[in-house]
């Protein structure tokens, strides 16, 4: 009986991670009532992610969902050729991406909801410099991947301490830090809400249910009790 | 019911009884809702019927071009001054010449000559008998005979229809051919599928 | 005895001389006397009933907009999330309810369980009911390999994988299964088939079958008293019997309505549940030559998952796992000829039964915890230690339980004779 409590203790303290890798993940500032933040994760996105990842289950016009108007989504999103409803893809070829990066860049458009928003909100923090490596970089949170810092400009170079596994910022970039991490934490909003961009619609129906639900379990409640005042 | 607790009440358990039915009833419905919906076209089908552009300006005088708008052809007929002034003399022959069935044309081509500039007329060429689509005749005469003031004719079931997609008498079809929203953003490019904006 | 006297006019009446319709109502519904004294317990075979058909129609919709096809089934299953009107809604319904419908299953056979609804002369009723639990075991899993994610494409390789343990005929036998030398397209295909039509109509017949041996027999009850065996001398109805309509249907609305609040929450605000219902991994698109890190089944399968893994190979085979894990699901059909008690419910069995059910089922969550995770979890034992020197103390604690989880049943016939059990009464307790 005591090795039962026992492993019962030890089920009830231990918790489950999902395998974060070496460093403690960060919190990503996630909040999809910010449609200010999701408008500039789009803008971001489509800038520098959309080069080479396609995000092609989504489509333009869905970006309608965070407050852009079909204009702007034509005029600043959009290439000229494109038409709203059409879908996030891009040009570069699967085997050509292949032979430059060692693998194609995966498709974005449900990143959100198999690795989460903190591990992409990390990773997009976690680049430093690495001369072994055949692009220069390396990523603390995604050991030796195959992506380079294409948002190094902006956040200037970080160096890791391999004895603390600490990063530093060795040159600055473009954005203060503050700024940079506002940079990449709005395309981590940006992503979450393209993973699912019905989660907000979902949530407030789900409310309506549950209050129909309750009212319906109100009247079966007494609904029985009228009917079981037969049963002696 | 403080000691009528375990009294009957038939009209209580009559009032619950159909609370509760009806209210079941509307869950029940309101659960229908997104599966009916479910088999309306989805994002995709929408993407691939939104509005085509095309430019006018491609089809010269007595000439036709088709182009494709929700998988359907359209017609871009570019009506000569001649064809014009023959679509005056059909109205004795035709089915519809008044443009009675409103359907079958935007308010702002129901008109004369259907379209919004006279010249041009836009048309889905899709026969409104059993959706065959009829072969362009433009010329007078020719093959379809001697009365022909030049139109299109349906190879299924022979309907005939005039160079303002006008259905003429003893036709199969029903109606006029469908002239479908379209609306100019400059002098030569108009867009298929959206409809020109109600002057007031 | 049920009245099949036809006594109706108009249009029943019609019919009635046609079709046995007012008699069914009447033999299933308004003239069905079930016991009065049924519990929290007793939800739980309606509900698995309103799960399967939730499943069958937001199955068939999903149908209609998804693709078969190793190519296309990743992005179909998007399509359905993003571009059909509320696609995401019947796809989390249909997700969920898998989950869910394990949960009721679990549910309702440990209410059988506790109460022996599985002993004399329910023993057919019972044979039904795990033949339906095995089947709708192969229904998820076929079902979990068609939204074609790293999770469906790997746990479907190691499943029809363990078929290939199976001394002599193994290899040969997943190859069948699979249609190619890996999970691929020709797989994709057929386990599409088996889930869409050929499970769920076998299923459906079982559990007409189920229903029609319960209501042959009677139900059961929390007291596990025979109401037939008392009835009123002149209408010859159970007197401890109520009609199941009206009392029973309001009973269960009740169940219903809880039930689906649950769903509901489940559905429209954790339709991921952490990761157990909709798995992390499952949205990366399958990948023949990358696996996950970590691969668990889905959260229903796992404890038996757990057990295939405790078992150690014997000669180099896998197979004495593969063998302990059928034969955890397996064992089920013999509970009726295990059980050597004198009554039925569990209210009447002494406390040696009821040590023994606790176990099992302590043994079910532990197993079905340790199966979501790897096996190095708790780390290993010092290596100094004699026998276990080195090993995962995981694993070694997986075997515990699994020899705990077949204990319950092995020893049955024995202790389930040697209990002190109190006397049953002639009528049921009402709470």
């Amino acid at each position: 009986m005591k090795k039962l409590i026992l492993v019962i203790c030890l089920l009830i303290t231990s918790h489950l991670s999902l395998g974060a890798g070496d460093i403690q993940l960060l919190k990503a500032p996630v909040n999809l009532e910010d449609k200010k933040s999701l408008q500039r994760g789009a803008r971001n996105f489509v800038n520098y992610c959309l080069n080479c990842h396609s995000a092609s289950y989504m489509r333009y016009n869905q970006l309608q969902l965070i407050g852009l108007s079909e204009e702007t989504i034509k005029k600043d999103l959009l290439f000229t050729s494109d038409k709203i409803g059409n879908p996030m893809s891009i040009s570069m070829d699967a085997v050509d991406a292949k032979k430059w990066f060692g693998a194609p860049p995966p498709n974005l458009t449900v990143t959100a909801r198999s690795r989460g928003a903190d591990w992409i909100y990390s990773y997009l923090r976690s680049f430093y410099r690495d001369p072994s490596r055949e692009m220069g970089w390396n990523n603390a949170v995604y050991k030796n991947s195959a992506m380079p810092h294409i948002l190094w400009e902006l956040q200037g170079e970080q160096i890791l301490d391999q004895k603390t596994k600490k990063l530093s910022l060795k040159v600055p970039g473009k954005l203060s830090t503050k700024d940079y991490n506002q940079f990449v934490g709005d395309i981590t909003n940006y992503m979450v809400f393209m993973a699912e961009p019905n989660q907000q619609k979902r949530k407030q129906i789900g409310y309506y249910v549950l209050a129909f639900l309750l009212l319906l379990l109100v009247l079966a409640i007494n609904l029985k009790k009228e009917y079981w005042k037969d049963i002696k | 019911m403080a000691n009528g607790n375990k009294k009957i009440d038939l009209n209580r358990r009559k009032f619950l009884l159909n609370a509760t039915s009806v209210t079941g009833a509307i869950g029940a419905t309101a659960l229908g809702v997104p599966f009916v919906s479910s088999m309306l076209p989805s994002e995709k089908a929408k993407a691939a019927g939104a509005p085509v552009e095309f430019d006018v300006s491609s089809v010269s005088p007595g000439q036709i071009k088709t182009t494709e708008w929700r998988g359907q052809p359209v017609w871009i007929l570019n009506r000569s001054k001649g064809m014009l002034l023959s679509l005056e003399a059909n109205s004795n022959n035709l089915s519809d010449p008044d443009l009675k069935v409103v359907s079958q044309q935007p308010k702002y081509c129901q008109n004369a000559t259907r379209s919004i500039k006279s010249n041009v007329l836009v048309v889905v060429g899709i026969c409104t008998h059993l959706g065959c689509s009829p072969s362009p005749k433009l010329d007078k005469k020719g093959d379809m005979g001697a009365e022909w003031e030049g139109g299109f004719f349906c190879p299924c079931h022979g309907s005939k229809f005039d160079l303002a997609g006008r259905v003429y008498k003893g036709s199969p079809a029903p109606t006029n051919l469908v002239v479908p929203p379209h609306k100019y953003l400059d002098d030569n490019t108009i867009v298929i599928g959206e409809d020109q904006e109600e002057k007031a | 005895m049920p009245n099949n006297k036809n006594e109706t006019t108009g249009l029943i009446g019609w019919i009635d001389e046609r079709f046995p319709l007012s008699s069914f109502i009447k033999n299933h519904l308004t003239e069905y006397y079930a016991p009065k004294n049924f519990n929290f317990w007793y939800f739980f075979g309606a509900l698995a009933l309103f799960v399967f058909v939730m499943q069958i129609l937001t199955g068939i919709f999903l149908t209609m907009h998804y693709k078969p096809d190793a190519a296309l089934a990743f992005a179909s299953v998007e399509y359905i999330m993003r571009d059909v009107s509320f696609g995401w809604l019947i796809r989390y319904l249909h997700s969920t309810g898998a989950s869910l419908f394990f949960v009721v299953i679990y549910l309702h056979m440990f209410k059988g369980l506790m109460y022996g609804s599985y002993k004399k002369p329910r023993e057919l009723l019972w044979l039904f009911g795990v033949l339906i639990f095995l089947l709708l075991m192969a229904e998820a899993f076929f079902g979990y390999l068609l939204p074609w994610g790293q999770m469906s494409y790997w746990g479907a390789q190691v499943i029809v994988n363990l078929f290939a343990t199976i001394p002599f005929i193994g290899p040969d036998l997943a190859e069948w299964v699979r249609g190619d030398y890996l999970v691929s397209d020709a797989t994709l295909n057929r386990f599409f088939a088996f889930h869409v039509i050929a499970l769920p109509l076998a299923l459906a017949g079982l559990i007409f079958g189920h229903l029609i041996a319960l209501h042959e027999v009677g139900s059961n009850n929390p007291d596990g008293v025979e109401i037939k065996a008392v009835k009123d001398k002149k209408t010859g109805i159970p007197l401890d019997g109520i009609p199941f309509h009206p009392y029973y249907t309001v009973k269960d609305l009740i169940g219903l309505s809880v039930f689906l609040i649950v769903f509901a929450s489940i559905v429209f605000f954790a339709p991921e549940m952490g990761g157990y219902f909709l798995e992390h991994n499952n949205f990366v698109p399958a990948n023949p030559l990358v696996t996950p890190d970590h691969i668990a089944p889905v959260w229903y399968f796992t404890p038996f998952y757990s057990i295939l893994r405790a078992v150690p190979p014997i000669l180099n085979s896998q197979f004495p796992g593969v063998a302990a894990m059928g034969l955890s699901v397996m064992i089920f059909f013999l509970v009726p000829w295990l059980d050597k008690s004198p009554v039925r419910s569990i209210r009447y069995k002494g406390l040696l039964y009821k040590k023994w059910l606790t176990a099992f089922v302590l043994s079910f969550f532990v197993l079905g915890y340790l199966g979501t995770v790897p096996s190095n979890i708790w780390g290993q034992f010092n290596s100094l230690l004699p026998l276990l020197g080195g090993g995962d103390v995981a694993t070694f604690v997986a075997r515990i339980f699994t020899a705990i989880y077949f204990s319950f049943f092995i020893f049955m016939p024995y202790y389930s004779k040697k209990d002190k059990t109190k006397k049953v009464p002639n009528r049921v307790t009402m709470p």
